[in-house]
């Protein structure tokens, strides 16, 4: 497929010219977007399709980054706000930076990459259905409730940030009923939430996560071969059903 | 500790001198009451559920039922309800989870408000022979309308208009999800509603494909657990709703249990056979009134802003600060659930006690939206409890733009209100996925029960209207005058804003 780039100079613009702009350019066959001077506009490429687009960010975009979105794919040269990846279905965000909170809140396909770290409820009821398991990888730590009520996917935390362990805050995977997270670095027992457990690493779980580490590499331009060698803390859900032993019936 | 069986809740007999051993009761029964044995039914009563479909089968009236048959010795405080309740907690140390709607024996303000009718001085209006207006637009409403001439001599609208639902009567069905009742139900609501040329919602279990061809009747919902959102689905409903709260269980999650997700309903969700579908309690993604203002919007840019976004609160009791909030997010209409909406499954503690009646909460909300002047900017649409048109009428006098039936629509489809919705049994195959009960609703039958039903009402609302001497449906709507309040207190009077019955004009 041929190749065909548009740029918009995003200053000053509101996000709803912006994203008109964004859909006519699509119907006109342009092939990747770049957005120059982006300054807090919310919902850019919201409920966008098709996987031949590439949208490129330059500047920090508002809440709700690409949600809903099936299939493009946005990289984002900058930090990115709350809920990047939001109930997004297919398609890749590459964020270089940091990113808010919520991030990938209620995802179900798709990938989304933070090269730094998260805020609040990382992952937050990530789900998976039949070929579609979403994945979110951060690159050095997230904070409190990550993965909590996670229906399925897989969540990885690189741990890189420096003097900062990957995460250190309460309610990791409480509720969670699907799905698995990665965390390399020391994750203490006390900081999971109820329905979480620890599970062995396995070599299987390694060739797994494999991929999405590589990808984080490349994009980001990193090389810590660590990476893949070091183990990962592997949690999962205690059961399938956290909820089904706390209802009896009139 | 065993402490024995509580006393059955129905007692079932059958008249031999009646009955011809057609055994009609034994396969439309699916909770095991009936077993033949020789020349005689056998009847275990405990099994009952009190759901009339053998009654209702039984081609020679041969079935009586008499509930409650074992009487508790009799004490105004020390219900059935309250001891029983107690007994299965010191059983299980669980919580306690119940079907339908609230069942405590709670006033109904609907019943103590009458509506008024014309006598000699304004004449009442027949509508065979007046036109009656009882489209209802879903949606927001210019302040003003800017408009513009043509050198030609026309006139142009400059004002831009919101997109607006029409619909043919001020009756909508409610959001009922595919898992939680059957798809054959789903379809003969759907069916009905698209005849009667109004909306139904699909709930939080996203859009079978049967229901395509209904979607233009549709509104998707959106909840906390976002199951079977996808940008397919938002653009497929005529509008969208953010749930964020149901009147039967304010403030808590929902949460359809694995056996009832087998593969059909697991598609239409997008989440795996037979896994748990937990929808959190708050939407994670909203935490404040900003928040949900961000969903609204994002829900409208990914729908090219072609969509009106309702958001559906409980009615507890600041629901009038929280609906003034959402009418200035950009939403188009908010939803309120009074706290005797009916549900699949919900704690028991929170369907009979907290939340707010809808009778006090529209009255609140419309007083509210008028006073800070952005009545006009949502739709109000009530639900919980609404029984029959007078109620539906009622609630438009009190300040509703319309109504959402749930129960009642269900009942047109022969539900009998027996609360065990629960159990995945349903014998009338409305709440179950067990495909021998889910094939006794022919949608192609049953959806005429459906449109009955609303066109029923309708033409009793414009009757009711006509004596009334109003024509049309917005001069009912807020029309707190053509209320009365009998045997009601002064202070809801007051939160009603109704006169009492007998007050001067
Ligand atoms: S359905 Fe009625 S007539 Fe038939 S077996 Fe049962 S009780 Fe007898
Ligand atoms: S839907 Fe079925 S199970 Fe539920 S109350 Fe009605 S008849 Fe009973």
């Amino acid at each position: 497929m041929m190749k065909k780039t548009l740029t918009i100079d995003a200053k000053g613009m509101h996000y709803t010219p912006l994203n008109k702009e964004i859909r006519a350019a699509i119907k006109d066959g342009v092939t990747e977007i770049i957005l120059e001077n982006i300054n807090g506009q919310r919902f850019i490429g919201n409920g966008l399709r098709g996987k031949d687009l590439t949208i490129i960010i330059n500047g920090v975009p508002g809440g709700d980054l690409c949600m809903f979105m099936s299939g493009p794919t946005c990289i984002v040269h900058a930090n990115a706000e709350h809920a990047p990846g939001n109930t997004m279905d297919r398609g890749k965000i590459y964020i270089h930076g940091t990113a808010g909170d919520a991030v990938a809140h209620s995802m179900r396909g798709g990938e989304v990459y933070v090269r730094d770290s998260i805020g609040y409820r990382g992952g937050i009821h990530m789900k998976e259905y039949k070929d579609k398991c979403p994945v979110l990888v951060v690159g050095e730590y997230a904070r409190a409730f990550l993965g909590e009520y996670m229906a399925g996917g897989i969540l990885i935390v690189l741990g890189r940030g420096k003097d900062q362990p990957p995460v250190d805050e309460r309610g990791v995977g409480t509720g969670i009923h699907g799905g698995e997270l990665y965390i390399r670095g020391e994750v203490p027992d006390h900081l999971l939430g109820i329905g979480a457990e620890k599970k062995p690493f396995t070599e299987d779980d390694r060739e797994k996560i494999r991929p999405y580490i590589e990808k984080y590499c490349r994009e980001f331009g990193v090389d810590e071969p660590e990476l893949f060698s070091d183990e990962y803390v592997h949690i999962g859900p205690s059961s399938a059903r956290p909820f089904a032993g706390k209802y009896c019936w009139e | 500790m065993p402490i024995g069986s509580v006393p059955p809740k129905y007692k079932v007999t059958i008249d031999k001198d009646l009955c011809m051993l057609c055994e009609r009761c034994i396969e439309n029964c699916p909770y095991g009451t009936f077993r033949r044995e020789g020349n005689k039914i056998q009847i275990f009563s405990r099994a009952c559920t009190g759901c009339h479909r053998c009654i209702a089968m039984c081609p020679r009236d041969a079935i009586s039922l008499q509930e409650k048959p074992i009487d508790y010795r009799s004490h105004p405080v020390w219900s059935r309800e309250a001891r029983e309740a107690i007994y299965n907690q010191a059983q299980t140390g669980k919580i306690v989870l119940t079907g339908m709607g609230n069942a405590l024996n709670v006033p109904q303000i609907f019943d103590r408000l009458l509506l008024d009718a014309c006598q000699v001085t304004n004449p009442s209006i027949d509508p065979l022979r007046e036109p009656m207006e009882l489209r209802t637009y879903i949606g927001k409403k210019p302040r003003k309308l800017t408009i513009d001439k043509t050198p030609e001599g026309d006139i142009d609208l400059v004002t831009k208009l919101a997109p607006n639902l029409k619909c043919e009567t001020p009756i909508m069905i409610a959001h009922m999800s595919y898992g939680a009742i059957s798809l054959n139900a789903q379809l003969s609501l759907a069916r009905g509603a698209a005849e009667e040329k109004t909306f139904m919602g699909t709930g939080e279990g996203g859009l079978h494909e049967s229901l395509y061809p209904y979607q233009d009747n549709m509104i998707v919902q959106i909840a906390s657990g976002r199951f079977g959102v996808d940008i397919d689905y938002l653009e497929r409903g005529a509008a969208i709703e953010i749930k964020i709260g149901q009147g039967a269980k304010p403030g808590i999650g929902g949460h359809l249990p694995g056996e009832k997700v087998d593969e059909s309903v697991s598609k239409t969700r997008m989440i795996p056979p037979f896994s748990d579908a937990i929808s959190p309690a708050p939407h994670h993604d909203i935490y404040s009134i900003e928040d949900l203002s961000q969903l609204v919007r994002s829900l409208k840019e990914a729908t090219e802003w072609k969509k009106p976004v309702f958001v559906k609160i409980a009615a507890v009791h600041n629901v009038a600060a929280i609906a003034a909030g959402i009418a200035r997010s950009s939403a188009d209409a908010v939803v309120i659930d009074g706290f005797r909406g009916g549900t699949g499954t919900a704690p028991r503690v929170f369907r009979d006690h907290v939340g707010i009646p809808i009778e006090a909460a529209i009255a609140a909300v419309d007083a509210k939206l008028n006073e800070q002047g952005i009545r006009n900017e949502v739709s109000v649409i009530a639900s919980g409890g609404i029984r029959d048109s007078a109620d539906v009428t009622k609630a438009i006098a009190l300040g509703a733009d319309s109504v959402y039936i749930g129960t009642a629509a269900l009942v047109s489809l022969g539900c009998r209100v027996c609360g065990n919705c629960y159990r995945g049994l349903c014998p009338w195959g409305i709440a179950t996925q067990r495909e021998d009960l889910t094939a006794r609703i022919d949608p192609d039958i049953m959806y005429k029960n459906v449109s009955n039903l609303i066109h029923g009402w309708t033409l009793e609302i414009s009757e009711l209207m006509g004596a009334a001497g109003i024509n049309s449906i917005e001069s009912l709507r807020g029309n707190r005058d053509r209320l009365r309040g009998y045997m009601l207190d002064e202070n809801i009077l007051s939160v009603l804003d109704v006169k009492t019955v007998g007050a001067d004009v």
